[in-house]
C-alpha cells in the first residue's frame, strides 16, 4: 500500500467520506471509487452495479466491490437516478485499479438535485479526514 | 533459533483423475452374471457417468498423495483467529464409529433409538449446564445456519406478539455473517461502532435501540478477542424496548465455565460445536451450530425436538405449534453430537481448564510479541489477539506476505484481514491445546520474520518458498477462475 502522498487526488472531482468521488459534468454526475480506495482494497476482481433506471437516495448502497481482501459497499455520494453503469467493469475491474478517475468510473447520476454535490469535501478537506482518520 | 519445523521434502504432483488411467481400466471385478440379460426400457438409458477408469493402487495413491499436500490440525499449529482450530481428541473419533451410532438409521422408529435419543437429550442438557441456558436445538449444522435459526426465532417471538420490527443492531465487532443471517428474516442491520477500547458501550445502543429494533446482535468474546464487559447494561436497555439480545457464541472457548452467559442477559446464545468442542472442522463440515434459548423462547425451537415421556422414553415430537419448523433433514449432524458429547464427558470440569489455558496461550502471545507487531488493543485478551503491520508497512512488506512467509516455518497462518475494524489485522488464536514449546517457536517465528521483514523484505514478497505451491496468483484466479474438472 502507498503512503497518502504518492496517492492521486485531482482538483476537479469532490470526494464523499466513504472515498467516492463525483464529477458534475453537462447535469449528469459520474462518480466512482478513488486512489485511496482503490489502493486499500487492492486487486479488484469483481463489480456488482446497479442497473440503469434504478434511482437511489444519497447515502444509500448502490453496489459493492470486491478485491482479494474484502468486499466493500459502494455508497451514492448524491440521490438521483442512475443513467449509465460501466459495462466494462464486468470483463475488466482491474480498470478501477489502473485509472479510478477515468476508465474506471462506476456510474453516472442524473441527480434530483444538482447542488447536492457541494455537501461533498474538496480536495483538502477530504485529505484533511484521511489524515485524521490514520 | 532452534532449528524449523517447517523443511523441504518429496511430495508428489498428481493430475486430475480424469487424466490418469485407460479405457476399460477398473479397480474391482463384479461377481459374474447370473440371470438372463433384461432389456432396459429406452426412457431409462443415456450416457452413463463419466467415471475414470482407473486401478486400485492408482486411486489409492492419487488421495494419499493428496493428503501430504494438506496441513492440518494433526500436523501443525494452526493459529486461525476466530476458527479455534484446536486439537481434536482420537477418542471423539472412536465414540463416533460406534456401530450402534454410525450405523443407525434416522427412519427407526423411536422405540429403537433410544440410545441415539438419549445422547442427544444429554448433549442438550450439558451444553445448557455450560452455558446458563434453559433450553436448545441441536439440528443447526453450522454456526451461521445457528445464526439464522436464532433469527427466525426472534422473528416468530415478534410476530406471535404482533410486534413488527424491522431493524437489528449488530456491532463493527460481530462475525461476518450475522448482518446476512438478520437481513435473511428480514432485518435491516443497523452497525453500531465499538468504544474506543474495543467493546461495546452501552450508550451507543441506547441511541439506536427503538420500538423498531427486534434488538441486538452482539459475538462475545467480539472479534478483536475482546470480553464485552458491558452486557448486563445493554441487555437491560435492549429488553426495556421490548427487544431481544443475541449472542453469536463462536468463541466461547474462552469461556466455557468461566461466564453464566444468561446471567449476561442474553436472550439466545449459538455454539459452534466444531470449534468449542472439538469436532472436526476442516473440508467444509459436517459441522453444528446448536441455538440455546430463555425458556420464554423455548416453544419457538425448531421440531422435531426430543422429549421425555412418564415412563421415561424418548421420542421426537413435532408438536409444537409455535415452532419455527425445520431447518435440517431428520436431526442434525448427529456424528458431530456423538463426538461433542464425547469431548465434554472426558474433559468434565476440565472444560473450565481448557478455556483458561486458552486465554492464558493467547494473552502470552500478546504480550511476548507486542514489541514486535503493532497491537491496536493494548489490554488483557481472550482466546485470541489482534496484531496489524503498522510496523513492517514501511518496508514495504503487508499482513499478507507476514502469513505467507509464516508458512515457510511450518505453521498455517493466522487470520488476515478480520476483523475489517482493524487495517491490515494479523488475528491469532493458539488454543488450549499447543504446548508452550510449539507457542514459543511460533514467537521466536514471528520475531524473526519481522526481522527478515526490516532486512530481506524480497523473503517476505515472495513467500512461501517451501511449500509444494508457491504464492499463487489469487487476483487471476479471482478473475478468471477456472471451476472445470
Amino acid at each position: 500500500m502507498k503512503e497518502i502522498s504518492e496517492l492521486l487526488f485531482p482538483d476537479d472531482v469532490f470526494y464523499a467520506e466513504d472515498h467516492e468521488w463525483a464529477r458534475l459534468d453537462g447535469g449528469v454526475i459520474t462518480v466512482g471509487i478513488n486512489d485511496y480506495a482503490q489502493d486499500q482494497l487492492g486487486d479488484i476482481v469483481y463489480v456488482e452495479l446497479p442497473r440503469v433506471g434504478d434511482t437511489f437516495e444519497k447515502g444509500e448502497e448502490f453496489g459493492t466491490v470486491e478485491s482479494v481482501k474484502a468486499v466493500s459497499e459502494l455508497y451514492m455520494p448524491v440521490g438521483g437516478e442512475i443513467v449509465a453503469v460501466n459495462t466494462d467493469l464486468e470483463d475488466s475491474p482491474e480498470l478501477i485499479n489502473q485509472s479510478p478517475y477515468g476508465d474506471g468510473w462506476l456510474i453516472k447520476v442524473k441527480p434530483d438535485d444538482e447542488t447536492e454535490i457541494e455537501e461533498l469535501m474538496d480536495k483538502e478537506t477530504y485529505l484533511a479526514m484521511l489524515k485524521e482518520e490514520d | 533459533m532452534k532449528e524449523r519445523t517447517g523443511t523441504t521434502g518429496l511430495v508428489f504432483n498428481e493430475p486430475l483423475l480424469w487424466e490418469m488411467g485407460r479405457t476399460g481400466r477398473s479397480g474391482m471385478s463384479p461377481p459374474p452374471r447370473d440371470v438372463e440379460p433384461a432389456e432396459v426400457c429406452e426412457e431409462l438409458q443415456g450416457k452413463g457417468p463419466d467415471f475414470p477408469d482407473l486401478s486400485e493402487p492408482e486411486v489409492v495413491r492419487h488421495y494419499t498423495r493428496l493428503s501430504q499436500w494438506n496441513f492440518g490440525v494433526d500436523s501443525g499449529m494452526y493459529p486461525l483467529g476466530s476458527c479455534t482450530m484446536k486439537y481434536n481428541p482420537k477418542t471423539n473419533e472412536r465414540q463416533a464409529a460406534r456401530k450402534g451410532f454410525a450405523s443407525a438409521h434416522p427412519l427407526l422408529p423411536d422405540e429403537l433409538s433410544q440410545g441415539a435419543l438419549r445422547l442427544m437429550a444429554e448433549l442438550e442438557r450439558c451444553l445448557a449446564q455450560i452455558t446458563g441456558m434453559d433450553a436448545g436445538t441441536l439440528q443447526p449444522a453450522a454456526g451461521a445456519q445457528g445464526e439464522l435459526t436464532g433469527m427466525l426465532i426472534i422473528h416468530r417471538w415478534f410476530e406471535n406478539r404482533d410486534d413488527r420490527r424491522t431493524k437489528i443492531i449488530v456491532p463493527d465487532t460481530a462475525h461476518g455473517t450475522n448482518p446476512a443471517s438478520a437481513a435473511l428474516c428480514g432485518f435491516r442491520a443497523l452497525a453500531a461502532r465499538s468504544g474506543p477500547h474495543g467493546i461495546l458501550l452501552p450508550e451507543t445502543i441506547e441511541e439506536l435501540m427503538d420500538d423498531e429494533t427486534a434488538g441486538v446482535m452482539v459475538t462475545n468474546p467480539n472479534t478483536l478477542g475482546l470480553f464485552e464487559e458491558n452486557m448486563e447494561e445493554i441487555s437491560r436497555i435492549v429488553h426495556e424496548r421490548g427487544g431481544l439480545v443475541y449472542c453469536d457464541g463462536a468463541n466461547m472457548n474462552a469461556l466455557m465455565g468461566l461466564v453464566d452467559m444468561a446471567s449476561t442477559g442474553i436472550d439466545i446464545l449459538h455454539l459452534n460445536l466444531h470449534k468449542t468442542f472439538s469436532t472436526p472442522h476442516g473440508g467444509g463440515g459436517p459441522g453444528s451450530g446448536p441455538v440455546m434459548v430463555r425458556k420464554e423462547l423455548e416453544p419457538f425451537l425448531p421440531v422435531p425436538r426430543v422429549v421425555e415421556d412418564e415412563s421415561g422414553a424418548l421420542r421426537l415430537s413435532e408438536n409444537h405449534p409455535l415452532s419455527i419448523g425445520k431447518v435440517h433433514t431428520f436431526y442434525g449432524n448427529f456424528g458431530v453430537m456423538v463426538k461433542a458429547l464425547s469431548y465434554i464427558l472426558s474433559m468434565g470440569p476440565n472444560l473450565k481448564r481448557a478455556s483458561e489455558l486458552a486465554v492464558l496461550n493467547a494473552n502470552y502471545i500478546k504480550e511476548l510479541l507486542k514489541d514486535t507487531y503493532h497491537l491496536p488493543y493494548d489490554r488483557t485478551c481472550m482466546h485470541e489477539c489482534v496484531f496489524t503491520d503498522a510496523l513492517q508497512q514501511s518496508y514495504g512488506v503487508t499482513t499478507l506476505d507476514i502469513s505467507k512467509r509464516l508458512m515457510d516455518y511450518g505453521f498455517h497462518p493466522p487470520t488476515i484481514y478480520f476483523p475489517l475494524v482493524v487495517k491490515g489485522a494479523l488475528m491469532i488464536e493458539p488454543t488450549e491445546t499447543e504446548s508452550k514449546e510449539t507457542i514459543d517457536t511460533f514467537i521466536e517465528s514471528m520475531r524473526s520474520i519481522a526481522r527478515e521483514a526490516r532486512e530481506e523484505p524480497d523473503l517476505l514478497l515472495n513467500a512461501p518458498h517451501y511449500c509444494k505451491t508457491e504464492r499463487l496468483d489469487e487476483t487471476g484466479a479471482a478473475r478468471k477462475p477456472c471451476l472445470a474438472g
